[in-house]
């Protein structure tokens, strides 16, 4: 109660402003995301945008347990595999039935799949929180998708099962054939999901999921189960999983076993850490970071995974707060006017960070196409790998660019701590 | 039957020794730091390729030594340098590092020795059958994996209870302050007991790598089975490891030795039904189930006893 009382007096000031540009920046979401396609309107790109949107959304959905409840989970992708699997079933039985279904419906039976199995496992699963669960929630997953590979009839086997979302009724004279039509049916799911997952956070059971990662033995004080509490967030999470797999299954026009497996549910895990699980739009940006990166780098090189490893252990290590963390760390810098301050100091922390990055990259090329001998091109410069020339120069690179990034990196801590001084002084920074 | 019952018995508690060098370590890491190393069988991995590619340059012998050194070094540093590091975030971002140092190591191992399995031999002192039951040969290399297995499980358990090292690292397992207050550098002595862990799974790598395959992802396809060991046997119990080691290792050996199915044990089913998920469960034999088998058991046991076969912290 005393908290309501002290709050009371400052919100009414900042609800003002603050609705308008709330409303604001989802309106220009929005907004990007139909323009989108006008500027960008190559195929390829087109597809890029779809995996993006749909990667979102099942990022979102993983922080409704990591970042909002505290639930780390490596089984994810089995919510996302089997709400693809559900999503193909209905599709094919829309069309061999004749029901009145229109393909823009088929998300949402998705997302029941999803649902349905996070309803059936939730309960025994999130009995117990940290890492308990964390082990547990990777022998569920291993055992759903060896499992898909013995239920034949309904997983297919290795090929997986197939539909034709054309065959669906049509919705306002639309065929879904185009993948034009296909990115706005995702985004306006994107869209929707989006609004539903916020709007979660606000309810009271995702204020009292927030109690429930930081504090459990409290909330059993007041009066909540924690049991209970995680069991929700789950089926939550488990439906919005499940709303994303129905929209690949739209997308790709297949269901696989590969969906369901221990790499999916590493790849949301990366995109929503790297994100950054503290704010809501922290898993947004670490999706579509990791998809273009993987749609990116796959062309590129053979050691894709690699690099995501490293950006992972880096964020781990250094910025526990994904890159939503490092941004929102800025905030009460600008507030105060401090942040002038601490600029220079990342002008000159550049260069040799990127010389560092460049030697990593290097060797690890190196290392990768030693056998194979094909070239390296690192920005328009093309390097041998079986050459001591590139060997020297990348070992030049990693350990005189980290000697030297290590120098600038500590000036940037000691600039950044004069600057939240003085916002602090200013009284911006609790 | 019963040469099916007596082999399958042996590889059976042959693959349940190997699990407990692994299962051993990973318990005694977590009930000491609170961390669960999802690298550890990684580090298994990493003991087979250095074993690999040690044979091939030194010997066997040699490389038996040698690998889990190198291997027990890089956990040092990875306790040193990564989770001592990562440890005021809190063990989520404990576990997280260790998550990605797995998926690094698995990347950085098919970089370079490819994904495809490579040609780890027996050495040829042990190249001969050691017995043979039922016009079975009994390979020697695999007795010689029993006895490496007993021997250091022996020695662990001596060391564990029977020195004044041991004595410390009991006592560090649940009051590390204490032992920090009566003079003991605990962070040194977490930093042994990582390079121990290590060293054990790589010393399971190098001896299962020529017996089992070496590959880029035996790390991915034992890892969770490992989890699914110490979570089954009670977290932090090694009692609890050490027996459910020993059942995931029967049960899966055996499993995939049988060939029964329901369809051959009560007659196939009304073909006009057509395929469905009941002829599915019908028709799949005991082998095509085996690599469920320990996730079956782990849910079994989640509803059953939470807590696990020898564990005390609900």
């Amino acid at each position: 109660m005393s908290t309501a009382m002290t709050s009371t007096s400052k919100v009414p000031a900042e609800a003002a402003g603050g609705s308008l540009r709330f409303y604001g920046v989802w309106l220009i979401g929005i907004i990007v995301l139909i323009v989108l396609p006008m500027i960008f309107s190559s195929g390829g790109l087109l597809t890029s945008f779809s995996l993006i949107g749909i990667a979102i959304v099942f990022a979102l959905s993983y922080n409704i347990l990591l970042g909002q409840t505290g639930l780390l989970s490596f089984g994810h992708a089995v919510h996302y595999g089997l709400g693809g699997f559900a999503a193909c079933h209905m599709m094919n039985a829309v069309v061999s039935h004749g029901w009145p279904i229109p393909l823009p419906f088929i998300p949402l039976f998705g997302g029941i799949g999803g649902l349905v199995f996070a309803m059936i496992i939730g309960w025994v699963m999130t009995k117990r929180a940290g890492t308990v669960f964390a082990m547990i929630s990777l022998g569920i997953g291993e055992l759903v998708a060896s499992s898909s590979l013995i239920l034949r009839s309904v997983f297919g086997g290795e090929s997986g099962i197939t539909t034709d979302r054309t065959a669906l009724p049509k919705l306002l004279g639309w065929s879904f054939g185009p993948q034009l039509q296909v990115y706005y049916l995702i985004a306006f799911w994107l869209v929707l999901s989006a609004i539903a997952m916020y709007a979660l956070t606000r309810t009271p059971l995702g204020r009292i999921s927030n109690a429930v990662r930081d504090n459990p033995e409290r909330v059993q004080f007041i009066g909540y189960d924690p049991h209970v509490v995680r069991y929700i967030a789950y089926c939550f999470a488990g439906f919005f999983a499940g709303v994303a797999g129905g929209l690949t299954a739209i997308n790709f026009e297949i269901a696989n076993s590969a969906l369901l497996g221990a790499i999916q549910s590493g790849l949301v895990l990366f995109s929503t850490f790297i994100g950054g699980t503290a704010f809501f739009f922290g898993p947004i940006l670490g999706a579509i970071l990791v998809t273009y990166l993987q749609l990116g780098l796959t062309n590129l090189t053979t050691a894709w995974q690699l690099y995501f490893g490293i950006i992972f252990i880096g964020i781990v290590m250094y910025a526990p707060g994904g890159i939503a963390g490092l941004l929102m760390m800025h905030r009460p810098l600008i507030r105060a006017g401090t942040l002038w301050t601490v600029i220079p100091s990342y002008f000159v922390a550049i260069v040799p960070t990127i010389a560092l990055a460049c030697g990593v990259i290097l060797a690890i090329e190196t290392v990768a196409r030693f056998s194979g001998g094909d070239a390296i091109n690192l920005f328009g410069i093309a390097f041998n790998p079986t050459s001591p020339v590139t060997w020297i120069a990348a070992a030049v690179l990693v350990v005189g660019g980290a000697f030297v990034a290590r120098l600038t990196w500590r000036r940037i801590a000691e600039a950044w701590d004069r600057a939240a001084t003085v916002a602090r002084d200013r009284g911006y920074l609790a | 039957m019963l040469e099916l019952i007596v082999i399958s018995t042996l590889n059976g508690v042959l693959f349940g020794m190997l699990l407990f060098l692994l299962s051993s370590g990973l318990t005694v890491i977590f009930s000491m730091m609170g961390v669960l190393n999802f690298a550890h069988a990684s580090f298994y991995m990493l003991g087979a390729f250095f074993g690999f590619q040690l044979t091939k340059w030194i010997g066997f012998w040699p490389a038996l030594v040698l690998a889990p050194l190198l291997v027990g070094a890089i956990g040092m540093a990875v306790e040193r340098y990564g989770l001592r590091n990562t440890h005021k975030h809190g063990h989520v971002a404990e576990l997280l590092l260790t998550f990605g140092l797995a998926f690094a190591i698995e990347e950085i191992v098919s970089m370079i020795w490819g994904k495809s399995p490579l040609d780890y031999r027996v050495p040829a002192l042990l190249d001969f059958p050691a017995f043979t039951i039922f016009s079975t040969n009994y390979p020697a290399y695999k007795i010689f994996m029993l006895a490496v297995s007993v021997i250091i499980f022996v020695v662990l358990l001596i060391v564990l209870k029977r020195t004044r090292v041991g004595l410390i690292v009991q006592a560090a397992l649940t009051h590390p302050h204490m032992v920090g207050h009566l003079g003991h550098n605990v962070g040194r002595v977490f930093m042994a007991v990582f390079g121990v862990g290590s060293a054990l799974a790589a010393l399971a790598g190098v001896i299962a790598g020529p017996a089992l395959v070496t590959q880029s992802d035996m790390a991915a396809s034992l890892g969770p089975i490992l989890f699914v060991v110490i979570v089954f046997g009670g977290l932090g119990s090694l009692p609890g490891a050490f027996i459910a080691s020993l059942v995931i290792g029967l049960v899966q050996t055996f499993a995939v030795a049988l060939d029964g199915s329901l369809a051959s044990a009560f007659g196939p089913l009304d073909p006009s039904a057509g395929p469905s998920v009941l002829t599915d469960i019908w028709n799949v034999t005991i082998a095509q189930v085996a690599p469920i088998v320990p996730y079956l058991l782990l849910v079994i046991i989640l509803i059953v006893r939470p807590m696990g076969l020898m564990g005390t912290r609900e």
